[in-house]
């Protein structure tokens, strides 16, 4: 299997275009949302250029809907499809979740019932992805903060099941972990537990809010703050159990100086370390 | 419920914070709120940053209701946020009918926007002249350029706006304005259409031969003024980075 080298990246924001095109940013890849550069030309598309010659790009969507009722939009997938063609990503990843159906578009990732027929919904729409964009997908579980009367499964029982099923690969975003669990009152470990990490390319690091909703605390995912100690412990053990995964850190909002965000990063990159080492075998 | 019964309900409750077919199919709906919070603050963010100018124009509690009004009304139907703020030129021309300058500040802004990602060109430059064969090669716009027309001064309200600079008062003309909205290299601009350019842009969304263009004008300039007008207006659209030769 290709692909293992670089493991530690940012995502590719506004304000730090101008350092990220003017010259060596400490990262070994950049992940950027796959819909902001869907566009047929301009300013963005070459800033995306001009990043790709520098360093590899991971391909973030958000507007998939791979659990639409409705099945995926082959429109959407037709000018994914030409954005790919162009850049090479080193992977392409959408989330476990649904944002149209019947025309109406959220904007926001919305939750699936875990049941046999969403399975066989979002098999479908991951089969159709992996086919018009001719590779593997990465499917991310998303943060959620409601949980459906007819639910069959755990989201991880549903995610292993899905990789077995369409052969896709996974994003797993500990941060994610964390907030539906406190959210949902489950153990993350039971979740890491779960999951097949040989299918594990990616990791997401983040960080969340928490909010007083109808007199509960809940935690929302708003990528606004430094990723939080919890979320590290995570991390520790996720990429212990998937050493070759990419990692980044995703920040959207209250976003600060790119020196922030790379010190974040080399926490990330001493606790992969230390990892390193502890499975070091003396001679 | 099936998944489709599930969306829909769900959708009902994001657009019209209707609840009562979304709760039942929840085992805990508690949550519910941070997703119609997370809806209708990406799509007023999602207006206020494409809208800058007419937000400043309008003030906060002017845009925001329009905002709120235009979001309980339309409902996104585009995968990219980008194409969301369209629909809000509308909005605003029904909401100020007897004040063009709101709507058509709105529609300025779209259109800079539209130009920032329309698909790249490579426009043709005098050097390029010598080479050219008139025979042949036709002349369209640039991928990213539109006419537009104007009823008030929205486009010297715009520029005070974005020197922040005090705008001038609102003014009703006579006859409307055009104004050619375009971008050269990553620049967005626009500038007045004169009379004769009004006439003839719109016909070279396609592309035409010199000659033709020429044929254009003399109706209304004669063929001897027409043939030196459109040597002149070939020349700032070349100096503007407006044009495209196509060798049919
Ligand atoms: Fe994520």
């Amino acid at each position: 299997m290709p692909l293992p080298a670089p493991r530690f990246g940012l995502g590719l924001r506004k304000p730090h275009y101008a350092e990220f095109l003017a010259g060596d940013v400490p990262v070994d890849f950049v992940e950027v949302i796959s819909e902001n550069f869907m566009v047929a030309g301009g300013r963005p598309r070459d800033i995306l250029r001009q990043v790709r010659e520098r360093h590899p790009v991971a391909l973030h969507g958000v507007s998939l809907s791979v659990g639409s009722a409705d099945g995926v939009d082959a429109e959407y997938l037709r000018r994914l499809r030409s954005l790919v063609d162009e850049i090479e990503p080193a992977f392409v990843s959408d989330h476990l979740c649904w944002t149209r159906f019947a025309g109406f578009q959220s904007h926001d990732l919305l939750p699936l019932p875990y049941t046999a027929a969403t399975l066989a919904v979002v098999c479908a729409g991951v089969d159709a992805t992996q086919n018009a964009l001719g590779r593997q997908m990465l499917i991310e579980n998303p943060s959620s903060y409601v949980s459906f009367a007819a639910d069959e499964m755990s989201e991880w029982e549903f995610l292993r099941e899905m990789v077995a099923r369409t052969g896709c690969g996974l994003l797993l975003d500990v941060n994610n972990i964390y907030v539906s669990g406190q959210n949902h009152g489950f153990d993350p470990a039971a979740y890491l537990a779960a999951i097949p990490f040989e299918a594990v390319r990616q990791i997401h690091l983040a960080g969340h809010t928490s909010r007083e909703i109808d007199g509960r605390g809940m935690l929302v995912d708003t990528h606004d703050q430094p990723v939080p100690d919890p979320v590290w412990r995570l991390f520790a053990e996720a990429i212990a159990r998937a050493p070759h995964a990419w990692a980044m850190i995703e920040r959207d909002d209250n976003i600060p100086a790119l020196d922030a965000l790379l010190a974040e990063l080399d926490v990330a990159r001493a606790l992969a370390q230390t990892i390193d080492a502890d499975q070091q075998v003396p001679a | 419920m099936s998944l489709a019964a599930q969306q829909a309900a769900f959708g009902a409750w994001l657009h019209r914070a209707d609840d009562t077919a979304i709760a039942p199919a929840l085992a805990d709906a508690r949550g519910l709120a941070v997703y119609q919070n997370n809806y209708r603050g990406s799509l007023m963010a999602c207006l206020a940053e494409a809208f800058p100018h007419t937000h400043a124009w309008l003030g906060d509690e002017g845009f925001e209701a329009a905002a709120a009004r235009h979001i309980d009304a339309h409902p996104p139907s585009s995968f990219t946020l980008d194409a969301y703020p369209k629909g809000f030129v509308a909005t605003l021309r029904a909401t100020w009918p007897a004040d063009p300058e709101v709507a058509e500040l709105a529609m300025l802004e779209w259109h800079l926007s539209e130009a920032f990602v329309a698909a790249d060109d490579r426009p043709l430059s005098p050097n390029d002249l010598a080479e050219l064969d008139w025979d042949r090669a036709q002349l369209r716009l640039v991928a990213s350029a539109r006419l537009l027309h104007f009823a008030s001064n929205a486009p010297a309200i715009w520029s005070a706006l974005a020197h922040e600079a005090d705008p001038p008062a609102a003014v009703v003309a006579e006859t409307p304005t055009a104004f050619i909205v375009w971008r050269a290299d990553f620049i967005c601009c626009f500038r007045p259409a004169s009379g004769a350019e009004a006439a003839v842009l719109p016909g070279l969304a396609e592309p035409r031969l010199f000659a033709e263009l020429c044929e254009d004008l003399a109706g209304e300039h004669g063929p001897d003024e027409a043939v030196g007008l459109a040597g002149e207006m070939l020349a700032r659209w070349m100096a503007d980075g407006l044009v495209v030769a196509v060798i049919g």
